[in-house]
């Protein structure tokens, strides 16, 4: 394992890798450093390539002496052609990153799988998040699947597909009338009084090594090479910054060749604090109050957003935000052109992908890859009333008299 | 009665472990923290540069982040709790 200590991203002091994620002392935060000297590229690939079709393939790039045995897989979801969608915004090439075809339907698996794997390492009895929802269902069921207690914080108002799809796996759901930033608040201080392993604070800089092999096996899928440009959706701006992170580690170890791509975040207009500082050109976000029906990207208040913004500058990309209504068209534009029905923060991505091809940024020859974190069925509500049904007798006349020729938006 | 701060963890190798420290005769943020800075050697370059909060470092007061009142010169009454919390949680 090439991991050596965990270390602070603004003045660079190390400690032991415990459950431990802020540095004590300029407050920065932690994250897992690795030495990748001596490492080949050929047998990490053959290594990669004998592995198991989950992200335990890409172990070596992650916090763990062994590949951990984990009761649920996540990872090496589908990287599919959009050649329809592509033609539709009249650029080149499109391939959509579908992360919702993960176990609890979005890229929060990859993640949490991480992270519990790594506090059963620290001997933690009970897990525990703060959760715009994704995350919420991933750590009920990975808690389920290891037989670990659980304690998920989600806000109050949360969309009720997300809430069921939590408290099936008998998680212990506490509800916190606020919003994602209160409940993030309240775990941060929670935290510092119990000895559980919140998966996105004290163990957050493991969590967020998941996410980096996001970024592996896109370039794994692409025949081991970097795509010209990645559009994701930006939270708290951890994948986004993660998925670059692992593209640049196997840069270092020659895996791949070339730059990192452009990158381009996504956010709700709604909720837009990284979109802003990227505009106005600040190096600190300023908090938001959310109000979006992107529930899943509603942090006001974004732990990694200024990482976020500097690579979205020093990769030539940048953060755009997008309406409400722009995130429902966007959700049906995926859907009518790919078969894939995304949640809203996929509507976001898909949405800002539109927005940069009218845009006139994305060049004829560039190989675009959209990443979609979640799975549509979590948010139906936000489609309802976007087509039209047509019911009928069952009879040849009803039908003829009532159904037009041509039914749906296929172009 | 003045001000009651909550101390994260992570300061309180500071603060002689202290969670909580009262801070009398502050009107702002600002003097609070100034009150702290008197009574806690280190602690000010944990989370101060130049003047003003390092970038991770969230001051709540009742709950609100400062950000959404008016940062260091947000008034304070004895009385209220002020949360100094780490800002690289969540997401």
């Amino acid at each position: 394992m090439p991991a050596t200590a965990l270390q602070c991203k603004e003045c660079h002091a190390e400690y032991p890798l415990e459950a431990r994620y802020v540095c004590e002392n300029c407050f920065g935060p932690l994250e897992v450093a690795y030495d990748f000297t001596g490492l080949n590229a050929d047998e990490l690939r053959r290594r990669i390539q004998a592995g198991p079709l989950d992200i335990w393939r890409y172990a070596d790039f992650l916090p763990f002496e062994q590949p951990p045995k984990t009761a649920l897989a996540a990872g090496m979801t589908p990287l599919v052609k959009a050649d329809r969608l592509a033609k539709k915004l009249g650029i080149g090439e499109v391939w959509v990153k579908n992360d919702a075809a993960n176990p609890t339907h979005s890229f929060k698996d990859r993640v949490v799988t991480v992270a519990i794997a790594k506090a059963q390492e620290l001997g933690y009895g009970v897990v525990a998040c703060a959760s715009t929802g994704n995350l919420a269902n991933a750590v009920a069921a990975h808690a389920a699947a290891a037989g670990l207690d659980s304690y998920v914080f989600i806000p109050s108002d949360l969309e009720e597909q997300k809430v069921l799809a939590t408290g099936v796996y008998g998680t212990k759901l506490v509800a916190v009338r606020g919003n994602y930033d209160d409940v993030n608040r309240l775990c941060t201080q929670i935290s510092g009084d119990r000895d559980w392993a919140f998966v996105n604070v004290n163990m957050r800089p493991y969590y967020s090594q998941g996410s980096k092999t996001l970024g592996f096996e896109i370039c794994e899928q692409l025949g081991w090479t970097i795509p010209d440009r990645i559009v994701a959706p930006i939270a708290s701006g951890s994948l986004f910054t993660k998925i670059a992170r692992g593209i640049d580690e196997w840069r270092q170890v020659g895996l791949v060749e070339g730059e990192l791509p452009t990158m381009n975040g996504s956010q709700a207009l709604g909720c837009s604090p990284v979109a802003e500082a990227f505009e106005q050109g600040w190096d600190a976000c300023k908090p938001q109050k959310p109000d979006t029906i992107a529930k899943s990207l509603a942090i006001g208040n974004p732990a990694d957003g200024p990482y976020a913004v500097e690579l979205a500058r020093n990769t030539g990309g940048g953060v755009d935000s997008v309406t409400d209504e722009e995130i429902v068209e966007g959700i049906r534009l995926l859907a009518e052109t790919t078969g894939i029905f995304t949640e809203t923060a996929g509507g976001v991505t898909t949405a800002v992908l539109r927005k940069l091809a009218e845009r006139g940024d994305i060049g004829a020859d560039e190989r675009v890859v959209v990443v979609i974190t979640g799975e549509g069925l979590k948010t139906l509500d936000v489609v309802r009333g976007t087509f039209e049904t047509h019911e009928i007798e069952p009879s040849l006349a009803s039908f003829e008299s009532t159904v037009p020729e041509h039914v749906g938006a296929a172009a | 009665m003045g001000v009651t701060v909550k101390i994260p963890t992570q300061l309180r190798s500071v603060t002689s472990g202290e969670s909580e420290a009262v801070v009398d005769e502050a009107t702002t943020v600002g003097e609070v923290l100034d009150g702290l800075y008197d009574r806690f050697d280190g602690l000010k370059e944990r989370i101060a540069e130049d003047g003003d909060l390092r970038r991770f470092v969230n001051v709540y007061v009742q709950g609100e982040d400062i950000r959404f009142l008016d940062g260091l010169e947000t008034a304070v009454e004895d009385g209220d709790e002020v949360t100094i919390l780490p800002a690289v949680a969540g997401g």
